[in-house]
């Protein structure tokens, strides 16, 4: 039967239980990852770790907002991570929206989870059948380091020149998922 | 309240979650999204992008020691500021822009008026009021300008923008946005250089409205 991945069971004991070897292993496999964006970035190690450090404890003190019937956990650390990172390396708190008012009584659905982390597996499978050329234009679109796109703003808007091949790394990437889901 | 049919187009929504958008756009992008849950949704699936990628990046080793003086501080005392709320038209993060209090407006002359409320070197952004039947000046734009209805609603060469609409108007349009007759239209409105108004403020006198 299908199950919750272990990245969202260790967010939840975390969210719920506030337990520390469950946030170890949230730690173990999101930081690395995390380093590995930021140094491929162009940053030095002991800035990739510092923002590391933030971001995983904005995990941990901000894990009450976690919705595993909205988000997966790895779209959730994408966006605290992208957030501390501009908080952090432009001195600014980027704006955010207003926070979704939870139901105030809600029974979690445990379909809509599994649902959810199966989606995000297919999306993965998607990104590896990627061409590496089309790859790149994505990842660039998605992970893009931020000192290069500062540079890019004070000469005019980055998206203008990119626009075109971000729209064609998602097309590809929408047929890509469509051929996934028609097997 | 009529539907929201103007939404924020997919690359910026990209450009917002990735983080390489600039703040007054940011700001436009965050209050559209707090307002519309069509945005909401399309934001959560972009972020699910960014998540998949980050999952399939490659790995960089971080130290224990870092990883120790994470755990050393989760269980410290957090003192975070009170969040400011959603006021009366202003969304969250509008609100928060304006430091949780109402628009201080200056005028701009015939009933038009506005408020910068964030001003750098890769825009700005400025909340605009227009009495109904006023139009804002035809103006063109250097770049790129996002207006945000919040109240009221306006017309232009492109179509009606009602409460939530978000219109997107690049350097090539030249366009005279009208409010409609009845209550007053408020927007925010974002450009990442400054706008060219024809008449209204003189040229001259533009560095010092900001606009
Ligand atoms: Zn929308
Ligand atoms: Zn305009």
């Amino acid at each position: 039967k299908p199950e919750l991945s272990d990245q969202t069971a260790w967010m939840l004991a975390v969210r719920d239980k506030r337990c520390k070897a469950s946030f170890g292993q949230l730690f173990d496999y999101f930081g690395p990852r995390l380093k590995g964006v930021l140094c491929k970035g162009g940053l030095s190690h002991a800035l990739a770790e510092d923002i590391v450090q933030d971001v995983m404890l904005t995990i941990w003190r901000k894990a009450a907002q976690f919705d595993p019937e909205r988000a997966q956990v790895s779209a959730w650390v994408y966006q605290i991570a992208r957030n501390r990172q501009i908080d952090v390396l432009r001195k600014v708190n980027r704006p955010l929206p207003e926070a979704l008012k939870a139901p105030e009584e809600s029974t979690p659905d445990a379909s809509q989870m599994v649902a959810l982390d199966q989606e995000s597996r297919a999306l993965r499978q998607a990104l590896e059948q990627l061409k590496p050329s089309q790859r790149e234009v994505v990842e660039q679109a998605y992970l893009g380091d931020l000192t290069h796109a500062e540079i890019q703003a004070k000469t005019g808007l980055p998206l203008g020149t990119i626009k075109s091949r971000i729209r064609l790394g998602l097309e590809k990437l929408r047929h890509e998922l469509k051929e996934l889901s028609g097997k | 309240m009529n539907a929201i049919i103007h939404h924020i187009p997919d690359e910026l929504l990209i450009a917002y979650a990735n983080g390489t958008l600039g703040q007054a756009y940011s700001l436009v992008v965050a209050a559209h999204v707090s307002m519309c849950d069509e945005s909401r949704a399309r934001l959560g699936a972009h972020q699910a992008v960014g998540g998949a990628l980050l999952e399939n990046a490659g790995t960089e080793t971080v130290s224990d020691r870092a990883r120790a003086a994470v755990f050393d501080r989760l269980d410290m005392p957090v003192k975070e500021a009170p969040p400011i709320r959603a006021s009366g038209i202003f969304p969250e993060p509008v609100m928060e822009a304006l430091g949780g209090l109402p628009p201080r407006w200056k005028p701009l002359g015939l009933g038009v008026r506005q408020m910068i409320l964030n001003h750098d070197a890769e825009g700005s952004a400025r909340l605009l009021y227009i009495p109904g039947g006023q139009a804002v000046p035809d103006h063109g734009h250097n770049g790129l300008e996002l207006t945000l209805v919040l109240q009221g609603a306006f017309r232009d060469e492109t179509g009606r923008f009602g409460v939530g609409d978000v219109e997107v108007a690049d350097g090539d349009l030249e366009h005279e946005p009208i409010a409609e007759e009845g209550e007053a239209c408020i927007c925010l409105a974002a450009t990442d250089a400054a706008l060219r108004f024809r008449s209204l403020v003189p040229r001259l006198l533009q560095p010092i409205f900001r606009i």
